[in-house]
């Protein structure tokens, strides 16, 4: 496992996204809420590349006690969306979010000093 | 570039630049070694209204004509082809729908042609068969007259400024204007034998459609003799009455494309038009696959106790049903066990034709019939092109290709 140089963590902000290569290796790098999260930018479904599409944060359908409907509204957690289909995967665990047994290889990230590092 | 997201949220994403999105294709092509395979998308879309300025004018009657061209010159005032709601983009989640504006080409030669060009490299298609995209609509306009004036104008906008500058690697099954049985006859005889002209399209999308009508005989008729082949696309209508009770797009979506084909294709076969037209080849396109098994069982079950409402038939439903042609996408792929028997019943390696569909949202890359694993390797080679080389007469594009298309028994020449 090697360490590849992303970039400055202080050129960074919250939401941006940076790919690297890695020989073969494709990695999506995302900041999120002050945090680095690192996945595999080939989708599941075709093998799209995941990590460069929109950020949105999930859906969720609100009931009420007695089961009715509130309708569709946005949550806090934050999705990522291949930009192929819309296969939407979980911006902290990398999993698909109807599927959670289908999960983008995560990687970790180091950061030194300034210096973010991804682990490959 | 900015797409708008949750709250209003501001995402930044890069230009669109099809090559680079579809990268990971590009990849699939080479490891696949797709360029030693044929391969025929019979599927494919462009935006025609993007083309609009040219395609009108080629309308013929004056009066219907300036109706459109005022009606575009204002923005606003009215629309040339019937909508219904719908969010194909997912709002913004498939970024090419709203960053489809950004991506550059050369003015000098046709932007579809262009854009074309770049996903088919990418994704190693040989050939290509260009369908509308707002014009599969064009059934629920209530003139039946400008029916036939767009598909008229399309028709020859297609043929005399399209096809021409796609360097051979695009071809077409025309818009038949189906409302209209006299105007659909004059596209065959006068567009029929023009380059590039495989066959001819029915959009399903119609709130009646009695492909069984005796009014359309002598053109199926037609069509056969010319050796060409009869194709129902089919799309979704939200504002169907049907589709009124679904509150979500993907129900309306999901249930419309299957629902249309497996509509047509019941009427086609109960009412005996295979043993009619046994030359004719019929393909069903842009339902996926899994509607067909199941309409199999239900006409061979309902046939055997109704014989008498369908005396021209000599065999069960299903029989004429394999018969016919079937395009992949969009292809259900979640349980690998239920394809298998899709691909079994429906006799795959020779009715199924592989389709793309992009740029649309759910398109299919080849590789998902390629690493399909039940797959024989004739199967592969004619789903994605051999069976449509035979059908379009299209030739292979270099060595590799024509000795497979030898090897699995496909290749004629032309």
């Amino acid at each position: 496992m090697a360490e590849q140089f992303v970039g400055k963590a202080s050129e960074f902000k919250d939401g941006d996204r940076q790919i690297v290569r890695i020989g073969e290796q494709e990695i999506g790098i995302f900041k999120h809420e002050g945090e680095f999260y690192a996945y595999s930018n080939f989708c599941l479904h075709q093998g799209g590349p995941a990590c460069e599409g929109l950020t949105i944060a999930r859906v969720e359908e609100r009931l009420r006690p007695d089961k009715t409907s509130m309708g569709l509204h946005f949550t806090q957690d934050m999705n990522f969306v291949c930009p192929w289909h819309g296969y939407e995967y979980d911006m902290k665990t990398g999993e698909h979010v109807s599927n959670r047994k289908l999960k983008l290889r995560k990687y970790d990230v180091v950061q030194k000093g300034n210096d973010v590092y991804v682990v490959a | 570039m900015d797409l708008i997201s949750d709250r209003g949220r501001r995402v930044q994403v890069e230009e669109l630049n099809t090559t680079k999105l579809l990268a990971h294709a590009a990849k699939q092509t080479r490891d696949h070694k797709f360029d030693e395979v044929l391969i025929v998308d019979v599927d494919a879309h462009h935006y025609e209204n993007e083309n609009f300025g040219e395609i009108l004018p080629f309308m013929e009657n004056e009066v219907l004509k300036q109706l459109v061209l005022s009606s575009r010159a204002k923005a606003g005032r009215g629309s040339v082809l019937p909508s219904t709601p719908g969010f194909q983009d997912m709002g913004g989640r498939v970024t090419r729908y709203p960053l489809r504006s950004t991506e550059k080409t050369d003015p000098a030669r046709l932007r579809d042609a262009q854009l074309g060009e770049r996903w088919m490299d990418a994704m190693g298609v040989d050939y290509s068969c260009l369908f509308p995209t707002g014009m599969l609509n064009v059934g629920l306009h209530p003139q039946k007259e400008m029916e036939f004036e767009l598909c008229w104008a399309y028709n020859r906008w297609v043929t005399e400024v399209a096809l021409p500058q796609t360097d051979g690697r695009m071809f077409t099954q025309l818009s038949l204007p189906f409302g209209d049985p006299e105007g659909s006859m004059r596209c065959v005889e006068t567009f029929g034998h023009r380059k590039g002209v495989g066959g001819w399209m029915v959009t399903t999308v119609r709130p009646k459609m009695p492909v069984y009508d005796n009014a359309y005989m002598p053109i199926y008729r037609a069509i056969e003799e010319r050796g060409q082949t009869l194709a129902f696309h089919s799309g979704p209508s939200w504002g169907d009455h049907t589709f009124q009770s679904c509150n979500r797009f993907i129900s309306a979506h999901a249930l419309g494309f299957s629902w249309y084909n497996i509509l047509h294709l019941t009427n086609w076969v109960v009412n005996g038009m295979n043993e009619r037209f046994p030359k004719l080849p019929v393909l069903w396109i842009e339902a996926g696959l899994a509607w067909i098994p199941f309409v199999m069982q239900r006409l061979d079950h309902e046939f055997m106790m109704r014989p008498s409402e369908c005396p021209l038939l000599k065999r069960k439903p299903s029989e004429y049903m394999r018969e016919m042609f079937y395009s992949s996408q969009p292809m259900e792929i979640q349980d690998m066990d239920a394809l298998e028997c899709t691909f079994r019943m429906i006799d795959a390696e020779n009715s199924l034709l592989y389709a793309s569909d992009y740029p649309h949202w759910d398109f299919d890359l080849p590789s998902t019939i390629w690493d399909l694993p039940f797959l024989t390797d004739k199967a592969r080679h004619n789903i994605l092109g051999g069976t449509a080389h035979r059908l379009f007469k299209l030739p292979p594009r270099n060595e590799a290709q024509k000795a497979n298309l030898i090897k699995y028994g496909n290749y004629r020449e032309f």
